[in-house]
């Protein structure tokens, strides 16, 4: 899991690794980490995704990596650039968490849900096959895609680290 | 962020009065169940980025015991008390008489003396907070997670992410010399709250 060059994915933001190159975002609670993977090229890419429908969004520009119905387009696009096809990529994703499942009375504090849901959707609308999924429970996930080999590593607190 | 990020610096320091009124009565609390006094720094009031809320108690990965209330009533919000595990097991072993073991393993007894030493301090946080401003506010069930910081805190912003990318945080910390029993509170009212507290504290008209 250690690697030379680590791209970093901040909260609702994207980016793209290749060369060998890892990418990692921490900390994931109800936020996703969507990550999508050429194995022809090996060019990986990652959102976290906060939120899942643009629609609510009351600002005037916003960030496109903030939601699922965005970020996708947003990291094929720049995957894209990178040299990866969309016809050969698919996605491995995790987080959605419901941190403190006991509290939630009302739908709209079902974020972490929502967002796998939304995910799930935008990925289907572009065909892209889904590989790996490690979504929900409540405790938080930090994760890292290797470029190199698609496989994607995930920590948690209480389970340690497992591959997809 | 319509005018979070316009906030006169009269309203910072009414939103820092704030933090000081309720972290200050927590303090007292606190200091009383450990019969020794408790040190307070000054409130912090700022419009802080998501991506840098969580290094504010050490970075996303940072694990951390939390303990977590939803504010109901007229100003909604969320309301973090937030301590290093080791800090968790000194005040376990400190007021709860409990014999505790300086690892990371918790048992549901503590988990649940946790929730309760935090539900003291986060309630006498919000009813000081209710008295000052004559808004009815009341507290949810406090939830205990001990967890990574990122995906803790992240939790309290999700009512921002609509519209920005940061939120605002009144910030208290708590220290004890020595002893290392600190924390760390974070009120984050929605982002709607804030003209309700205003408007309650005469500092913007109705």
């Amino acid at each position: 899991m250690i690697q030379q060059n680590v791209v970093k994915v901040g909260m609702a933001d994207l980016n793209v690794a290749y060369r060998g190159e890892s990418i990692r975002t921490t900390g994931l609670g109800s936020c996703v980490g969507l990550t999508l993977y050429d194995s022809d090229r090996k060019i990986g890419g990652m959102a976290h995704v906060m939120l899942p429908d643009s629609s609510i969004s009351r600002e005037d520009s916003f960030n496109r990596a903030k939601y699922a119905d965005t970020a996708l387009p947003l990291l094929i696009e720049e995957l894209e650039k990178a040299g990866a096809r969309v016809n050969r990529l698919s996605a491995k994703m995790a987080g959605g968490a419901q941190m403190f499942a006991a509290l939630v009375k009302s739908d709209s504090l079902r974020i972490g849900p929502r967002n796998v849901e939304k995910c799930v959707q935008m990925l289907a609308s572009y065909g892209i096959p889904i590989v790996g999924e490690d979504t929900g429970g409540s405790y938080g996930r930090t994760i890292e895609l290797d470029s190199e080999t698609g496989i994607l590593y995930i920590r948690s607190v209480q389970q340690g680290t497992k591959e997809l | 962020m319509s005018s979070l990020d316009r906030l006169a610096e009269f309203e910072l320091d009414v939103l820092k009065e704030v933090g000081n009124i309720g972290s200050g009565n927590a303090a007292t609390a606190l200091s009383t169940l450990l019969n020794k006094p408790v040190d307070m720094a000054v409130p912090k009031v700022s419009l802080v980025p998501f991506e840098e809320v969580a290094e504010r108690v050490g970075g996303a990965e940072e694990l951390v015991m939390a303990v977590f209330l939803r504010v109901e009533g007229e100003a909604p919000g969320n309301l973090f008390y937030i301590m290093h595990p080791v800090s968790a097991k000194r005040l376990l072993s400190r007021l709860a008489a409990m014999e505790v073991e300086e690892d990371l393993e918790y048992s549901e007894m503590e988990l649940s003396a946790l929730g309760e030493i935090g539900n003291i301090l986060a309630g006498s946080y919000l009813s000081s907070l209710a008295d000052f401003t004559k808004l009815n506010l009341s507290p949810s069930v406090p939830a205990i997670a001990l967890d990574m910081a990122g995906a803790i805190l992240s939790y309290g912003l999700m009512q921002y992410g609509e519209m920005g990318d940061a939120a605002l945080l009144i910030e208290t910390k708590f220290m004890d010399n020595g002893e290392q029993l600190d924390g760390q509170f974070f009120l984050i009212p929605d982002p709607e709250s804030f003209n309700t507290i205003f408007q309650a504290l005469g500092v913007r008209q109705p």
